[in-house]
């Protein structure tokens, strides 16, 4: 049995890290907000969801016009990836704006609940626009990085198995990194990041330091949108097929890998949706073995929410977090 | 000339008539005082000056300038800085962070350095520990940064509030040293206190603040030997 689990590992370790970018990418959305809000915003899933439409609209668009044969994969993705990341980081933060500005000393559960009927929103919207234009909302975009890479991991250790890669792999993987590796520096290295932190610190005091709340509130929902929106076209990229319910269940998972690495740590973010992916992954290929075929690969849903509620009841803080002591 | 004037000003709490037509008035140059007991409005009347809680009526003129419905962000950049109660340091940003925090409307870094030596003349001991998290500090320590964040903004009106609450006499006697030294050199304040006595003997003037209602006023000397206020405050 453990013969077969190593069997699969280097290509469950691929396909978990290829998830698991984008499990910590959308995560950071998620604790970003909470960290400034202590809102869960659950429309950030359907941010994520809307990227991945808009940027699989823009190439659509640019295949009709021919412009994706003439132009070399890498700069048409970046030109997506900044095209989609404006238009989703200006979702966020009008949605910010118009739904949740307007709650801000309202009952928690009160902006939760809105947060939601945004989601639904949402997916309704992307759903009556791609079925418009479309005739389906089941949408495929063009292929830009469909180049199988073997990978001899037998000549590694002869019990593996060859794992094989989409060359898109190896973008999904840069494109994240460098997004992740970008925002720990806007936020620990920079003057606005430091006002971001602060004001998830204390609100109040932050304003009398003359720092703009709202401006800052709004910038934390354009970076968290922007980065989840990327992410959307990082996953049509790699998935291939979207549809306008991708970002619930996705959604949900990265808030599991927020909770995990601590709701409102950013590296913890991180760490967690990486961890997430693998686990999720490793689950899926191997639950079938361990347990003899009573259970298939679709379990590795439970497996990741199991993951939730032992964290919740174990360890509510999550790995990075601090136990935050409630003020009287 | 009078930097700050608050005219018949009343802030509610929901219900509550926290302040009832409060008027009083800082000059230039002055150590002013607000002195009173638990819940009097002490607070209230920083607040509704810096702009956290906005008053139903009344006017705030500073500088000559109404800024009664000014957001707390923008009073701060006019040059009011409000120590607020509790020292509120931002705790997992360091030392140094809160301190830039304190300048964060300065762009010329060369500006921040030269008001952080300042900062580190008044409080030596912050230098020693600018890379630590500010929550990491003891309470006296705190107070120091707290006003030392407030000076950065090179503020012409300081605003305390109870800069004394829960530090040892030690402490509070060079806190109030410090402000005594920083008024010297031609600092405005505004010093809200329920430690009557320390305060009264620093302030030029004192206010005393009883329910929300300005009951007495003075010179802080006069003040510190009247019998009503020798009873209610200082016994």
């Amino acid at each position: 049995m453990i013969e077969q689990v190593l069997h699969t590992l280097p290509q469950v370790l691929i396909d978990g890290l290829a998830l698991g970018a984008v499990y910590a990418i959308v995560a950071l959305g998620y604790t970003m907000v909470y960290g400034i809000l202590e809102l869960i915003n659950f429309a950030h899933g359907e941010i994520f969801m809307t990227g991945a439409f808009v940027g699989t609209a823009i190439l659509l668009t640019f295949s009709g016009l021919g412009w994706i044969t003439s132009m070399p994969a890498i700069i048409t993705l970046v030109l997506v990836l900044i095209v989609t990341s404006v238009l989703t980081g200006l979702l966020g933060m009008g949605i910010e704006r118009v739904a949740y500005r307007p709650l801000r000393n309202a009952p928690k559960l009160i902006t939760l609940i809105t947060a939601i009927g945004i989601s639904f929103l949402l997916q309704d919207l992307v759903r009556f626009i791609t079925e418009l234009k479309n005739g389906n909302y089941i949408l495929t975009g063009p292929n830009l990085f469909n180049k199988q890479i073997g990978i001899e991991a037998s000549s590694i250790l002869s019990v593996f198995n060859d794992a094989s890669v989409k060359s898109s792999f190896f973008i999904v993987l840069g494109v994240a990194i460098v997004m992740m590796i970008t925002l720990d520096f806007f936020v620990n290295r920079t003057k606005w990041g430091m006002a971001m932190r602060a004001v998830a610190q204390d609100r109040e005091t932050a304003a009398l330091m003359t720092v703009n709340v709202n401006k800052v509130i709004a910038l934390t929902f354009f970076i968290g949108s922007a980065l989840g929106g990327a992410t959307g076209v990082l996953f049509a990229v790699q998935y291939g097929t979207i549809d306008p319910y991708i970002g619930f269940i996705l959604g949900l998972k990265a808030f599991t890998a927020a909770v995990l690495g601590g709701i409102g740590n950013i590296r913890g973010a991180m760490f967690g949706g990486i961890l997430i992916g693998l686990l999720e992954m490793f689950a899926a290929a191997n639950l079938p073995i361990v347990s003899h075929g009573v259970l298939g690969a679709e379990y590795k849903d439970v497996f990741a929410f199991a993951i939730l509620i032992i964290v919740l009841i174990f360890k509510p803080e999550g790995l990075f977090g601090k136990v935050t002591v409630e003020k009287v | 000339m009078s930097l700050l004037r608050l005219e018949n000003i009343n802030t509610f709490y929901g219900g509550i008539h926290a302040l009832k037509g409060v008027t009083l008035e800082v000059n230039e140059g002055e150590i002013v005082t607000l002195i009173g007991s638990n819940g009097a409005g002490k607070s209230t009347t920083l607040k509704t000056i810096s702009g956290q809680v906005k008053p139903k009526s009344g006017t705030i003129l500073y500088n000559g300038k109404d800024i009664t419905n000014t957001p707390p962000h923008v009073t701060a950049f006019d040059g009011i800085a409000h120590v607020p109660e509790g020292r509120r340091i931002f705790p997992r940003l360091t030392v140094k962070e809160n301190l830039e925090m304190g300048a964060f409307s300065v762009k010329d870094r060369k500006v921040i350095e030269e008001r952080m030596e300042r900062v580190f003349h008044y409080f030596p001991k912050i230098k020693e520990r600018l890379h630590q998290k500010g929550g990491t500090m003891s309470g006296g320590e705190q107070q120091m940064l707290a006003i030392g964040r407030a000076l950065m903004m090179q503020p012409k009106l300081l605003m305390l509030d109870e800069p004394s609450m829960g530090l040892a006499p030690i402490i509070v006697e060079q806190i109030f040293e410090i402000i005594h030294e920083l008024n010297e050199e031609g600092m405005t304040i505004l010093l809200v206190e329920q430690n009557a006595f320390q305060a009264l003997q620093i302030a030029h003037r004192g206010y005393v603040i009883q329910t929300g209602e300005i009951v007495m006023t003075g010179p802080g000397q006069e003040l510190l030997v009247n019998e009503q206020v020798r009873e209610a405050y200082l016994a």
